[in-house]
């Protein structure tokens, strides 16, 4: 299916909650959806017949600035071979949105990473900690107005 | 041997003193040498050379210097640990691999003790090895030697079964436990070595025991108590310097006297392969010590070779598949000696 | 006299243990966890009843440190150290997705090389994935062989860029340097040599008794958790699903040529075994063979720096492009906001994904299975960690 007639279907099922839809001035076509429905947007995708979207390829976590964060979905399908981008945007104050474990178990470590790195909470996670970063570290480093902390557990950190 | 010794001193004392160290001058340069061996045979079954430059020719000095620094090492002993089962382990396991030394018969002159049950002395004194290991893992204080422990008293206690069972048929045909004895009735050159007679089934007895005597050991591919790529080094990770040169030498000793047991028992011990010829006391040992190291040899072939099986495999080729052959052999030969 | 603990223990995320179950730490620093990582094995006796993974121990903030290069060619050395054995692989899928970003093309013959070297790179990996696997399982001989023929691969590589292992050669919009002379005799004379190479390993390991008693049934990976975890690469084929990325998503010139990927088809076991898995690998470095003979045949002459633009300032805007490393799907997610600094560089890594499959296919093996499982996942902590 072409991204026009993917995007037509999520329309046609949410509605008003699809904000955007960017498909003619971009290299890769995306959808922009409202964050409390990717849950069921996600089931939509994999269990619709025309769709199967069943493979997760990325899910990354966005600092757009301005006191918004955002979510991006790199979505493929197997069987089909067609590929949909979905976007979500937070508000950097209360970051919170459904996690989409229960659709793809891919992206349990995905989620883990961005709020580790961005900060964004995923309610529902079966497992929400720290990833990469040590469980008692201050911050989320990967935000634009992150500042290194001067010290950590009795370190100093920038050495120069 | 004794004779001469009470010739000079008649003492007692001395006499034996002197018969239970001889093995030990046996076993030292014999694990120096081992030691550099295993290193050279790997390193060119593996494409590469192994020691070269320490003493010169092909790095024969590398196990001395490797001695000498073992000996200076810090002896680190966890905060944690048993303090005086950590300390006793080594030596324990090195007193069960030396006291197998006491019957095996080096030549026609020399046996350190020429006792009617040698092959069951033998069989048992070995065993302390494993109350050894045991000791060492638990004092460690460390749940993977704890591992390596357990995997290694399993293993241990159950191939003695399929061991002795092979053991056995020899026995049947000698009539004797006395290793010295065993070793006279196979005069009369290669063909009346046991493992050729009441064929194939002491020869298979012989396959088996030697299997056995890898696990016995611990060496690939029964190695999993020291499984170096699952418990970094198993029961004795936590020793250092001269308590883990201890069990490496207890190590190497435990690999030769399994080979001796088996050169003994089916290939003739002592006995020369071209009846008459070449043979004699001072003979006797070159040809035993030669059998000997002939294993040894096969032995390091095969941990080079190998994976290492599961523990759970291992289990299953001692009891389901060694002890059921063993028994099938020793059958076999009871019932070609009635018939 | 001995304390008892009266508190009930509980691992790090919570769960209690019962009475007969034991927490072990393959800790950090271990001989099979193939870098940095800590599996927390709960275990009863010999088998494993949870396992959890922790990573982190080796993350270097590669994404941050991509937002500030002032250049988006200065992101490759960083790319190199990801995944730092297949580093041609990492530098190619970041050249890739910026190209895309700036709408790039590159001439032929830079297309040519590259192929050439990531399926070079390709082999180089997958030798040390099979050679330490080997270690882990306890054959320690085939991590020589493995190794000895992966010099001539490295050769190869320090002729061409004077690097052994982190190359910083596939830039964006061409190569840093071009092909010595009698690199392509040199490169026939490793492909005659290595080709017999993969039947003495078979010999020695592959169709070994014992390893196959060790690897076969054990870890299976049934197909559709592997598309549901996300799994790709060997892993994915292993379980017997038919995807390639250089042939069904493919990207640069892959389909000039003739080749077959490879599938485990569960011939010793079950399908999706860590046999398959081992095999998937054994096999595609023939297939890689193959590929290098056949462009190395057909290497167009041209300038591999000509399409390098002088400075990288693409429009603003987004790009998802993937590609395939020994590993697995290597993705790169960049955002460019019209400057000449990435704003955002995000690394899908394959093997951050294929290790999240770790806990469900553990779960009721032994310990010995799981430095097994563990090894035939293929995991490089640089870039689980990044």
């Amino acid at each position: 299916m072409t991204p026009q007639e993917i995007s037509d279907k999520l329309k046609a099922k949410f509605g008003d909650d699809i904000l955007e839809v960017k498909i003619e001035g971009v290299i890769q076509p995306f959808v922009k959806i409202s964050p409390g429905r990717i849950g069921d947007a996600a089931v939509f995708l994999r269990d619709d017949p025309d769709l199967q979207f069943d493979y997760l390829m990325c899910l990354s976590g966005v600092d757009y600035t301005k006191g918004i964060l955002g979510v991006v979905y790199h979505i493929f399908s197997m069987p089909k071979r067609h590929t949909v981008i979905l976007k979500a945007e937070v508000p950097a104050d209360k970051p919170e949105i459904p996690s989409v474990t229960f659709v793809w178990p891919s992206a349990n470590w995905h989620e883990r990473e961005a709020y580790d790195l961005i900060g964004i909470v995923f309610k529902d996670h079966p497992d929400l900690r720290r990833i990469l970063l040590p469980d008692d570290y201050p911050g989320h480093p990967l935000r634009k107005d992150f500042k290194v902390p001067e010290f950590y557990q009795g370190m100093k950190v920038p050495y120069d | 041997m004794e004779q001469l010794l009470r010739s000079l001193i008649d003492s007692d004392i001395f006499v034996y003193t002197v018969m239970a160290a001889l093995p030990l001058l046996w076993i030292l340069p014999y694990a120096l040498f081992a030691v550099w061996l295993e290193r050279k045979v790997s390193a060119h079954m593996q494409d590469r050379l192994g020691p070269m430059r320490v003493g010169g020719w092909h790095g024969w000095a590398q196990t001395i210097a490797d001695i000498l620094k073992l000996i200076q090492k810090e002896d680190i002993v966890p905060a944690a640990a048993d303090k005086r089962l950590h300390f006793l382990a080594p030596f324990i396991v090195f007193v069960g691999s030396y006291a197998a030394y006491a019957a095996i018969p080096f030549s026609s002159a020399f046996i350190g003790s020429g006792i009617n049950i040698g092959l069951f002395y033998i069989i048992a004194v070995s065993a302390l090895v494993t109350v050894g290991i045991l000791m060492a893992g638990w004092s460690s204080n460390n749940k993977w030697s704890l591992f390596g422990a357990m995997r290694s008293a399993a293993q241990i206690v159950s191939y003695e079964i399929p061991s002795t069972l092979a053991l056995l048929t020899v026995v049947m045909l000698a009539g004797t436990l006395n290793l010295q004895e065993i070793n006279r009735l196979q005069a009369g050159g290669l063909t009346n070595w046991f493992i050729f007679r009441k064929f194939p089934f002491v020869a298979i007895a012989f396959v088996i025991s030697f299997v056995a005597s890898l696990a016995e050991t611990n060496r690939t591919p029964f190695d999993i108590p020291e499984a170096e790529s699952e418990l970094v080094a198993g029961y004795h990770t936590e020793y250092s310097g001269m308590k883990f040169a201890l069990f490496f030498l207890a190590e190497y000793a435990n690999m030769f006297a399994v080979s001796a047991i088996s050169a003994t028992l089916f290939l003739g011990g002592w006995r020369s392969p071209l009846k008459k010829l070449m043979s004699g006391p001072v003979w006797g040992a070159f040809w035993f010590i030669s059998k000997g190291m002939f294993f040894v040899f096969v032995q390091m072939w095969l941990r080079w070779t190998l994976p290492r099986l599961r523990v759970d495999q291992l289990m299953y080729v001692s009891w389901k598949v060694l002890t059921p052959w063993a028994f099938a052999c020793i059958f076999g030969v009871g019932l070609w000696m009635v018939l | 006299m001995i304390e008892t603990q009266t508190a009930p223990i509980k691992t790090s995320t919570g769960r209690v243990l019962r009475p007969e179950e034991m927490v072990l730490n393959m800790g950090p620093q271990h001989p099979s966890t193939h870098g940095v990582l800590r599996l927390e094995l709960v275990v009863d006796g010999e088998i494993v009843v949870d396992v959890i993974p922790h990573i982190g121990y080796l993350h270097r903030c590669f994404e941050k440190h991509a937002e500030h290069m002032t250049n988006y060619q200065q992101v490759i050395p960083y790319c190199d150290r990801m995944d730092y054995l297949a580093s041609m692989n990492m530098d190619w899928a970041y050249a890739l997705a910026v190209e895309k970003l700036l709408g790039l093309q590159v001439p032929d013959r830079v297309e040519y090389i590259r192929v050439i070297m990531a399926e070079l790179q390709r082999i180089a990996s997958h030798l040390i994935a099979l050679g330490t696997y080997g270690l882990d399982v306890g054959a320690f001989t085939p991590f020589l062989f493995c190794f000895r023929d992966r010099e001539g691969i490295l050769d190869l590589f320090e002729n061409t860029c004077g690097a052994r292992l982190l190359y910083n050669y596939i830039w964006v919009g061409g190569l840093s340097h071009d092909l010595p002379s009698g690199f392509i005799d040199k490169a026939r004379a490793f492909c005659r040599y290595f080709r017999p190479n993969i039947k003495e390993l078979n010999d020695l390991l592959t169709y070994n008794e014992i390893f196959i008693k060790r690897t076969a049934n054990v870890g299976v990976l049934p197909a559709e958790a592997a598309i549901a975890y996300g799994c790709s690469g060997p892993m994915l084929r292993g379980s017997g699903v038919d995807w390639d990325l250089r042939r069904d998503d493919p990207y640069s010139i892959y389909k000039k040529f003739q080749w077959q990927p490879q599938i485990g088809r569960g011939e010793m076991g079950t399908t999706g075994d860590c046999w398959d898995r081992y095999m998937v690998r054994v096999r595609e470095m023939e297939q890689s063979l193959d590929i290098i003979e056949q462009a190395l045949g057909g290497i167009p002459p041209g300038d591999v720096q000509s399409a390098v633009p002088r400075r990288i300032r693409p429009n603003a805007g987004d790009v998802y492009v993937r590609s395939e490393s020994p590993r697995g799907e290597i993705g790169f997610y960049v955002i460019s906001d019209g400057s000449a600094t990435p704003y955002r560089v995000k690394a899908r890594s394959p093997a951050f994904v294929n290790l999240s499959v770790c806990p469900e296919i553990c779960k009721g093996y032994m310990i010995a299975d799981v430095v097994a499982i563990v090894g035939s996942i293929d995991i490089v902590l640089g870039e689980v960690d990044r």
